[in-house]
């Protein structure tokens, strides 16, 4: 059967394209980050030299330590802080009737919607009305427009699709909602808090626009602030060895965790989507 | 239920009275970070506000929007946001940006989909190997593409002329041809996965026997996906068609840090920051941000009507 050898292939070739598209960035990036001097300059697609100089340099040099204990400090809090008030909130509204709940569950998903630039300038203001202007607080502060909305839909539609059965057993015990949301619905939601809680995690150390405008020191600032304004003596000489370097230092974390909980994190997005 | 009316509606009341309590913190926590901001941006951007002196803002009516001054000579001279060609360069390389990597995501997005629906050997090894771009921050895909891109030691130079495709190498990002699809390539690399996965969750939904009698009737693959596929996953790809429009109308971080001082690829939100914080237009740069917000929440609201985005909270 010729025919469906050459089907096959041609399956199997665009399988291989897929990959080696999706991976071969970051597989470049890893090469770069061990090649130093002039080595760098030279192009080569395998791994021809190893040298643990960049990372030696990065973690030494400046303040990319400090700004890997910021990201970390500003991710877990928002991700604390997001997931707390979600809980209760996602409970409220999926397992309570109440009047206004769809017009607050569109007001919800519209700010996951909305540009962090329409903030931008108000946000400003309340930071530094608060005081918070370069510090973490400010950013943790400013980071719940993203993490909150989207924690809170994520539940939602997950507390939605438990069965009525195993709150009534609670209610006719007499339970308040309280109890029945810590004892009853805290066991079981764990799976989903991990899930989205890792979720609204990458979505906090990923964060550019407000880390940059909210910051103005070294030491306040976090990782993707730092890679982005790494400079050389002059714009032509990015240390594009040191940037790999710290760029593979923030990445492979999330790429590790992502790869573990793969079928989770694929579940939480479309939870997200296609049934919101 | 056994218990008295009495009984059951003081529960009910209890029960909503606790709602209430439950919600208090998170619609607290989004007025104070969201909703005030969102309206003092609107705000400012009537006023003379400088990033220096926010507190000493004036109100100045519509003057950062549109404004115009009557010539002796009865020329009208307008000047403002509505009549800035800065603004709708900007303008115009969003709506160009977005509608083109969303449609080639799309396509993408779809003929990864297909490979990861079908069944063989290695299709785990796809799948994470597909989440990696995902999960890779934009601000380090940005710095990675920008050193592959790089027109003297960039890899992807080298590798195009080995196949012949350029036969010198091009400043992709510093080029004013180049920079756009230079961005367009990033993006695409990056956000294909997650449209990949949302269209791949609606082809998992197609049940498997309509192929299965579409096969036995002799119906031809090709006339598969065009009759079956496409028509059944449309509302799963329409839903994650609009989500990534409304996410590409909005970018910042890697235009900022791939192409920053090219015209060909300064979006709205770019533009904006720079008005705001590094001009001190603040005023200017509220104004621009309104406007952005303004044409996103419409694209929003269409988008929910469209999308029929289910909002009822289920049934319970």
């Amino acid at each position: 059967m010729p025919m469906s050898i050459i089907k096959n292939t041609a399956f199997y070739a665009l399988v291989v394209v897929i990959v080696v598209c999706a991976v071969f960035p970051f597989y470049y990036a890893i090469i770069t980050s061990f090649r130093t001097g002039s080595a760098i300059f030279t192009i080569e697609y395998w791994p021809t030299s190893f040298s643990v100089a960049n990372y030696v340099n990065v973690i030494a040099a400046g303040s990319f330590a400090r700004n890997l204990l910021n990201s970390i400090i500003v991710s877990a809090c928002v991700v604390t802080l997001s997931l707390l008030m979600a809980v209760t909130a996602a409970f409220a509204l999926s397992r309570v009737r109440f009047r206004g709940r769809s017009l607050l569950l569109l007001t919800i998903l519209s700010v996951s919607m909305f540009p962090q630039i329409a903030v931008l300038a108000g946000l400003f203001e309340i930071i530094r009305l608060l005081g918070l202007y370069n510090t973490l607080g400010g950013l943790i502060f400013s980071y719940m427009i993203f993490t909150l909305p989207f924690t809170v839909w994520v539940l939602t539609t997950f507390m939605r699709d438990l069965p009525v059965e195993i709150e009534e057993a609670a209610i006719v015990d007499g339970a308040t909602p309280w109890v029945i949301v810590t004892r009853v619905f805290l066991p079981l939601m764990w799976p989903a808090l991990a899930t989205t809680g890792l979720l609204a995690f990458i979505a906090a150390w990923n964060e550019f626009l407000f880390a940059l405008t909210f910051t103005s020191s070294t030491e306040t600032r976090t990782v993707p602030v730092t890679i982005a304004l790494f400079t050389g003596s002059s714009a032509h000489e990015v240390p594009w060895g040191i940037v790999m370097a710290a760029s593979v230092i923030v990445t492979v974390p999330l790429v590790v965790l992502v790869l573990i909980f793969q079928r989770k994190i694929i579940s939480g997005l479309t939870a997200g989507g296609v049934k919101g | 239920m056994t218990a008295s009316p009495t009984v059951r509606s003081e529960l009910l009341r209890q029960r909503s009275r606790s709602a209430r309590l439950f919600l208090l913190p998170m619609i607290l926590a989004l007025a104070i970070v969201a909703g005030w901001p969102l309206l003092r941006t609107i705000y400012f951007s009537f006023t003379d506000a400088s990033l220096t002196n926010i507190d000493a803002a004036k109100w100045v009516g519509f003057k950062n929007y549109l404004s115009w001054i009557q010539l002796k000579s009865g020329r009208t001279i307008y000047s403002g946001l509505l009549v800035d060609p800065a603004w709708w360069n900007a303008v115009w390389n969003t709506v160009r940006f977005s509608v083109i990597s969303v449609s080639v995501e799309a396509i993408f997005g779809m003929i990864i989909a297909l490979v990861l629906n079908a069944e063989f050997k290695g299709r785990g090894i796809v799948r994470a190997a597909i989440l990696i771009p995902w999960a890779i921050p934009t601000i380090v895909s940005a710095r990675m593409w920008g050193w592959m891109l790089n027109d003297q030691f960039g890899i992807l130079n080298d590798l195009f002329m080995r196949v012949g495709l350029i036969d010198h190498p091009i400043a992709w990002t510093a080029s004013s041809d180049t920079a756009m699809i230079a961005v367009l390539i990033v993006d695409v690399w990056k956000t294909t996965p997650f449209m990949a996965l949302l269209i791949l969750a609606g082809l998992q939904m197609i049940p498997g026997d309509i192929y299965e009698a579409a096969r036995i009737d002799g119906v031809h693959p090709v006339k598969q996906f065009f009759r079956i596929t496409l028509p059944l996953v449309k509302p799963a790809l329409m839903v994650a068609i609009i989500f990534r429009l409304l996410d590409a109308m909005r970018i910042f971080d890697l235009i900022y840090v791939l192409t920053p001082n090219s015209a060909q690829t300064k979006t709205m939100s770019v533009l904006a920051r720079e008005n705001l914080i590094d001009f001190d237009k603040f005023a200017y740069g509220s104004a621009q941000s309104t406007l952005l917000f303004l044409i996103i929440a419409l694209m929003t609201m269409l988008a929910i009507w469209i999308g029929r985005v289910k909002l009822d909270g289920g049934e319970r």
